[in-house]
């Protein structure tokens, strides 16, 4: 008959597998770190820089916009969103208010597809267009989580394709509906104005194509920009302030029935 | 389609299979509380569902992360969950929370069994007699003293298993109650009801698998022990309902910008699971369980009527996650719209992959309990005389 193992032992010797084990893990979460954090620094640094030079301002001027739709198709040309699918980094909607008080709201394929409607009693309308607010205090960051959406030194929410998992839990948290479900990538894409060409000195493939300029841009820190002369002279407000998500999209000309 | 909803709305992002997250993960922590009962405060009724409901809860636990792996674009990824954690989501916890949770039931199952597998090794041969003594991890030793130490670690584990099992549970609800963006699921009740229902749905899970293996097994159901599960199922489910319904009426009273959305989801577009959950997922069961602790109501009645209620139950809080789930996120979050849903038969977490999903724990259960029989002696074998 073999030795009995006692409860001592058998404790002592898993409480020696344990000790190993977490030695072991222990280890082998430093390394990485160490080797990495000097190009971490190098990289961050050279961010640091152009974040420093660069503060972002985005104006839409809701009285221009006429409802053509080329920057909902520029902007999904440009960033590679499928044309044909129903997901949307910039759409623009539709409101029609009737004599009676009801509105009528719609986006037919984000605006692709804006067809002639007739409401009765009709007697005013306008169009909005919508982007990611890039908001100052994201909740759809904040619940990522695996950290794969982030700000940006410059205030830019971006997605890390290589890192995100597909839960789609910041699309729930985002109450502007700016999120969705890569159907390619599966994982989850939003509107970055057009981070790829504005650091370039580009503006963002839909204010590019806007041919009534109801889309403003610019680099704040740009002497004389257009957008930062706006701010300053005329009468702006964001959506769903109530949330205090502290949007950085800009609205001129909203009106209390916009969502 | 009602109203107006955002263009990247109109697919429902969490579909049934995040319906089964919630559900699964509440039967578990419900499961658990019941076994804890008999562990840690000493309900002596409940000796004979102690050890079958301990290994229900695993079965349930280990299908838990199932539906939520299935369901991410990047399967491959999820381990990021726990390389990478974000520490200020909600959801990161998830891998560190179920990781615990798992370790505190597996110990607590072979603290509770360790005497049972020396036993099945010692009176078996060849491949079960070696599997056997796999199982007890070279721990053969089953004099008295060791026993009695044995029974003491039980305690303590199931002791911080509640806390845990509540934890688990409690936090699926913060996932929902702390998305302002989404008006039916931003309360800070939300974690206080997803408990409540997952002991509710515990509780009844374990009536519905006791009798059916008391049915299968030929026995007798213990009635104390079958009305000590009454009672417990039956106060949950009082403050179950109260919460959830305290809810809705303070949304109601508000009246905030979401409520008329929120009242029209109810209404027309989730009307019979919304009745599945309030009705047949409690006002009637919580009837039922009265008249089924009745003294002039015959024992078969209350055995049937006990059984019955907590069949309801199972499906009313699986209606309530549904309506959780699904009906937070069909209104919009323009608050002017509703999208619709539709489930398909299998494809995007359809709904036969759903039930098979649903069912897979029972068929772990059945394996467990072949490994590990549950079962007590002196169980009364089935007579005549019900």
């Amino acid at each position: 008959m073999g030795k009995q193992i006692t409860r001592r032992d058998f404790l002592k010797a898993g409480g020696q597998i344990l000790a190993g084990g977490i030695f072991f893990s222990a280890v082998s979460m430093v390394i990485p770190r160490v080797a990495g954090s000097a190009d971490g620094d190098i990289v961050n640094s050279k961010w640091q820089q152009t974040w420093a030079k660069q503060t972002w301002g985005f104006v839409v001027d809701t009285e221009k916009c006429i409802g053509c739709g080329m920057c909902v198709k520029a902007c999904k040309e440009e960033n590679g969103v499928p044309m044909d699918e129903e997901v949307f980094r910039t759409w623009v909607e539709r409101y029609v208010m009737a004599a009676g008080g009801q509105t009528h709201i719609d986006s037919p394929n984000g605006g692709l597809d804006f067809n002639a409607i007739t409401i009765d009693n009709a007697k005013k309308s306008f169009f909005v267009p919508k982007l990611c607010n890039q908001c100052d205090n994201p909740p759809c960051t904040k619940v990522c989580p695996v950290g794969a959406t982030y700000k940006t030194g410059d205030g830019v929410v971006l997605v890390d394709g290589e890192r995100c998992i597909g839960c789609r839990y910041c699309i729930q948290a985002c109450p502007y509906g700016a999120r969705f479900l890569h159907p390619q990538k599966k994982t989850a894409d939003k509107c970055t104005w057009c981070y790829h060409r504005i650091t370039k000195g580009l503006l963002p493939a839909c204010v590019q194509v806007c041919p009534t300029g109801a889309r403003i841009f610019a680099n704040l820190q740009t002497p004389g920009n257009p957008v930062s002369r706006l701010l300053e002279t005329k009468r702006v407000d964001v959506l769903k302030p109530a949330l205090g998500t502290e949007p950085m999209v800009y609205y001129m000309g909203l009106d209390k029935v916009v969502v | 389609m009602t109203g107006y909803v955002y263009p990247n709305e109109i697919e429902v992002n969490w579909g049934l299979f995040i319906v089964l997250y919630p559900y699964i993960t509440g039967l578990v922590a419900g499961a658990f509380i019941v076994s804890s009962l008999y562990h840690v405060f000493g309900k002596e009724d409940l000796k004979p569902v102690s050890r079958l409901s301990l290994v229900s809860a695993l079965a349930y636990l280990m299908v838990a992360p199932l539906p939520l792996l299935l369901h991410l674009g990047q399967p491959l990824r999820a381990f990021n969950i726990l390389w990478t954690p974000n520490p200020n989501s909600a959801m990161a916890g998830f891998g560190y929370i179920y990781s615990f949770y798992m370790i505190v039931v597996l110990l607590e199952v072979w603290f509770i069994f360790r005497e049972d597998l020396v036993h099945y090794a010692d009176n078996s041969t060849g491949v079960t007699r070696f599997g056997y003594r796999m199982l007890t991890l070279g721990a053969r030793d089953i004099s008295p003293p060791t026993l009695a130490m044995d029974h003491k670690i039980v305690t303590v584990l199931a002791m911080i298993g509640i806390p845990s099992a509540a934890f688990l549970h409690g936090y699926v609800g913060f996932i929902f109650g702390a998305i302002k963006a989404n008006a039916l699921w931003s309360t800070p009740l939300q974690p206080v009801i997803f408990l409540m229902s997952a002991v509710v749905s515990g509780i009844a899970l374990q009536i519905l698998i006791y009798a059916a293996a008391c049915k299968f097994r030929k026995r007798r159901i213990d009635m104390a022990c079958l009305k000590t599960l009454n009672k417990f199922l039956w106060a949950f489910l009082i403050v179950d309902v109260l919460l959830e319904e305290l809810d809705l009426l303070q949304k109601a009273y508000e009246a905030r910008e979401a409520w008329p959305a929120i009242h029209t989801l109810f209404e027309e577009a989730i009307p019979l699971t919304h009745f599945t959950q309030i009705w047949i997922g409690a006002f009637i069961p919580i009837v039922l369980l009265i008249i089924a602790r009745w003294d002039r109501v015959s024992n078969a009645a209350q055995r049937l009527l006990t059984i019955m209620s907590s069949a309801m139950v199972v499906i009313g809080v699986f209606a309530m996650r549904f309506n959780v789930v699904i009906g937070g996120q069909m209104i919009s979050k323009s608050n002017v719209g509703l999208t619709s849903f539709q489930a398909h038969l299998v494809a995007d977490e359809g709904i036969i992959p759903t039930v098979g999903i649903l069912v897979l724990p029972l068929i772990i259960l059945v394996v467990l309990i072949r490994i590990l029989p549950p079962w007590l002696e002196g169980e009364a074998a089935m007579t005549g005389d019900h």
